[in-house]
């Protein structure tokens, strides 16, 4: 793998080619006016469940919370029809709390690490943190890159830093967050996943943000994490996984980001074990329009748990 | 649904890497349901009435998705075209005095109301030619009404058009249009033409007239003049009847090059203006430092949309030879989701081909290709058992002899041909009779303006395709036709100076 590593002697513009903005904004704008109704909706609002990290990445978190989190997303409403979603997603010190509630289930725990959001920790200190969410029982880390680096042109540091935390992830998946509203440029996004990716292994993922900036997961920088994993994929045969996170909050821009998966990586990336929303609302809103189409009308925002709206 | 099934994760790579576009996730039917309003039958629109052709005769216009019949429309002869032409000459005296600013008034009421029946046109436009609701949607209806606006408010600004020289309309115009995109090429045939001061009789095509008699109803609703407008349907013989008449100052005609030369011949020495605007066999040029990705998409948009029933249409891909090999999987990755069915279905991406004959004309085509060597691709997609379907074609190992890639198939056909440096794109570009648009994708900027003077082409993209706006001008090169539309430059074509 270490061939397929940043190559200092040809311009990373050539290596990967450049992203237009117009012309990826416009791709995107084609995949909201596709119309997903009855089944196709229940399908797709169904497979967006299952692929939810439902996550609190907060101060005030507790361990009650997080068994709150934990329950819902064993069992997210009445019904046997609804799945539970992917994971949990909570910082380090919750990880242990986590894992008593999910234990012997499919939902797995996963963990922001790498001094989240910032990164801006010391390299040890940072490995530190993913071998003792690791040790705590995190089924997955979801670390963030080193983005003063990256900016700074220091590609091989990047890069070198994620291989470092896939050493130290051991059996545990791993979420490399590009953090993208802070690079900046489209052509910086496909850039860092590229960085990326030639050092993730099969099943990892890279993941669009923190949800902790102002810019998160969009369906344009999601295209291009799309398309850079579909080009990998294509030159390696490795199969890397997608993350969007934040910013998505409504049921409708879940099915139009699962349309751009369709579309792009095909039926073998609609699965939870390759696609996921990093989200916390969503989840409510996934349900309120599966209960619409069984219902033919919308329930009230009491009858989910754990709503959040005000009323 | 089962919760998705999670497979062990193989940690060693895989070999035969490919994508499955399957029938996991399908959507289901999504119909637009708004109603077209469409009448069994539909009589000329003449003198601001809607009068029964003299000879009483009638033909069908087809639905193409279905091949059944949509609606029956007038078949106009001699004497209707002239009863068109004097109306309409008539009506030019206090048409063309009218102050400006009170045209103006005619022609916003006109964009207004074909915005608020925007969605009811879209369905008849789809019914009628066949294109995706999604196209006649999101552009035909918007761009439409869009060049009723942009002319509107040229209506009153009539001598800054030649600064120091006085503008005169020119009389009664003669207008011939095609049936690819019928009411975007009305309004921009009837748009300057209008606000200018002129009057027209406009002959829209044999398959597709039933936008333009529904939009003589928006006419009558806005109250313009009778005669400033009208509109006489059949085949090509009212359309030399149109071109014809004596009373046309200018002419104008969008179509086929075959037709627009017989129309030069026809017209030499009798002293009337005309603009043609003809085919096209444009060249979509991706370099090696393009930004692949959405090159493909403009590749797919450039010939996919409106099923390839664009004159201006990128059919000529030319792709550098280095990167070849990584657009044309992509390319065809594309086009296996490429949705083709049901015209009025929301999630369509390619509709019906607009007629039989057509369709006959476009499998020929495609045949002529495989015959001579070409390497076919089409997509496994399923097609409606009625109606009149194509699988987008893809054709690879084309050289310049090839006839895919000299005659215009105008059809969801596209011929790929590489090349190695930029003196040989532009060579292969330009090597072809016709001239009307180009598509050029590099990340170089420099690049961009070197071939935007080199390439014969009216219009030549730049890391986009089928981009149009009123205020850009558009026309063609060599076989491609002259004369403008749109902007400024497309003004004074109806418009006489002095």
């Amino acid at each position: 793998m270490n061939a397929a590593r940043h190559s200092t002697g040809l311009g990373w513009r050539q290596a990967f080619g450049p992203v237009d903005a117009v012309g990826v904004e416009e791709r995107v704008a084609k995949y909201t006016t596709r119309s997903i109704k009855k089944a196709s909706k229940l399908w797709g609002l169904r497979c967006a469940v299952s692929m939810v990290d439902l996550t609190t990445l907060e101060g005030k978190d507790t361990p009650g919370k997080v068994a709150s989190l934990c329950r819902k997303a064993l069992r997210p409403h009445e019904g046997e029809d609804i799945p539970p979603v992917a994971a949990v997603c909570v910082y380090p010190a919750m990880v242990r709390h986590a894992r008593r509630h999910v234990r012997g289930t499919s939902v797995k725990v996963a963990s922001v690490a790498t001094a989240f959001p910032s990164g801006q920790a010391p390299l040890r200190t940072r490995l530190a943190e993913v071998k003792a969410a690791v040790g705590d029982g995190a089924d997955e880390i979801d670390m963030v890159i080193n983005r003063g680096a990256f900016l700074a042109g220091e590609f091989g540091r990047v890069q070198d830093e994620i291989a470092q935390v896939v050493a130290a992830c051991g059996p545990a998946t791993l979420k490399v967050i590009l953090e993208v509203s802070e690079l900046e440029t489209y052509d910086a996004i496909r850039h860092a996943s590229f960085l990326a990716m030639a050092v993730i292994r099969p099943g990892d993922f890279i993941k669009t943000s923190t949800g902790k900036t102002g810019l998160n997961a969009t369906l344009a920088n999601n295209q291009v994490m799309l398309d850079a994993i579909r080009d990998h994929y294509l030159e390696t045969g490795v199969a890397i996984g997608m993350k969007p996170a934040g910013g998505i909050r409504t049921a409708k821009q879940a099915l139009q980001f699962l349309v751009a998966v369709k579309e792009t990586l095909g039926d073998a990336w609609l699965t939870n074990t390759r696609y996921r929303f990093g989200a916390s609302a969503l989840l409510n809103d996934l349900l309120r329009q599966i209960e619409k189409e069984r219902q033919g009308c919308y329930q009230a925002p009491w009858n989910f748990s754990d709503a959040t709206e005000a009323y | 649904m089962t919760r998705p099934a999670e497979t062990p994760r193989a940690r060693t790579r895989g070999s035969a890497a490919a994508l499955v576009f399957g029938d996991l996730w399908e959507y289901d039917p999504a119909p637009e349901t708004a109603d077209p309003r469409l009448q069994e039958q539909y009589e000329l629109f003449i003198n601001g009435r809607f009068i029964a052709p003299r000879g009483g005769r009638y033909f069908d216009s087809i639905n193409p998705a279905t091949g059944r019949r949509l609606a029956r429309i007038a078949l106009a002869g001699k004497p209707d075209v002239d009863a068109a032409y004097r109306a309409a000459a008539r009506a030019f005296p206090a048409w063309s005095r009218l102050p400006g600013r009170d045209r103006a008034k005619y022609l916003f009421r006109i964009a207004r109301l074909l915005q608020d029946r925007a969605r009811e046109f879209a369905v008849a436009e789809t019914m009628d030619g066949g294109k995706p609701i999604r196209e006649s949607r999101d552009f035909d209806l918007p761009m439409a009404a869009a060049h009723f606006f942009y002319h509107a408010g040229w209506a009153d600004k009539l001598e800054y058009i030649v600064p120091g020289g006085r503008a005169r309309p020119l009389g009664v115009v003669g207008q011939v249009i095609p049936w690819n995109f019928p009411l975007l090429m009305l309004a921009w045939k009837l748009a300057p033409a209008l606000a200018m001061g002129n009057c027209v009789v406009l002959k829209p095509a044999e398959t597709t007239s039933v936008t333009c008699l529904k939009f003589a109803e928006i006419l009558r609703d806005a109250g313009l003049p009778p005669g400033v407008v009208n509109f006489v349907t059949g085949a090509g013989g009212v359309g030399a009847a149109v071109i014809a008449h004596p009373l046309a100052a200018k002419v104008a005609f969008t179509g086929s090059t075959e037709v627009g030369k017989a129309i030069m011949r026809q017209l030499a020495g009798t002293g009337k203006r005309m603009t043609l605007e003809l085919g096209g066999k444009a060249a979509n040029i991706i370099f090696d430092d393009a930004p692949l990705d959405q090159a493909v998409e403009g590749i797919v948009n450039g010939i996919f949309f409106n099923q390839g029933h664009v004159c201006c249409a990128g059919s000529r891909l030319l792709v550098q030879e280095s990167v070849a090999e990584r657009v044309i999987p992509r390319l065809k990755f594309r086009l296996r989701h490429l949705r083709v069915g049901d015209p009025l279905d929301k999630n369509t991406d390619i509709g019906a081909i607009n007629s039989k004959a057509q369709l006959a004309r476009i499998r020929g085509l495609v045949a002529a290709g495989v015959r001579e060597g070409a390497d076919c691709y089409q997509p496994a997609c399923r097609l409606p058992d009625q109606g009149y379907f194509i699988r987008p074609t893809l054709f690879t190992g084309v050289t310049q002899s090839h006839r895919i890639a000299r005659e215009e198939i105008f059809g969801p056909v596209l011929s790929v041909l590489t090349f190695r440096t930029v003196e040989e794109a532009v060579e292969k570009a330009n090597n072809t009779p016709y001239g009307l648009s180009a598509g050029v994708w590099t990340d170089k900027g420099s690049r961009i303006l070197k071939l935007s003077t080199e390439l014969k082409a009216g219009v030549v993209w730049a890391n986009t395709y089928n981009k149009f706006d009123p205020a850009s001008p558009f026309g063609g090169y060599k076989e491609s036709g002259f004369g403008r539309e749109g902007g400024r430059q497309g003004l004074q074509d109806y418009l006489q100076i002095g």
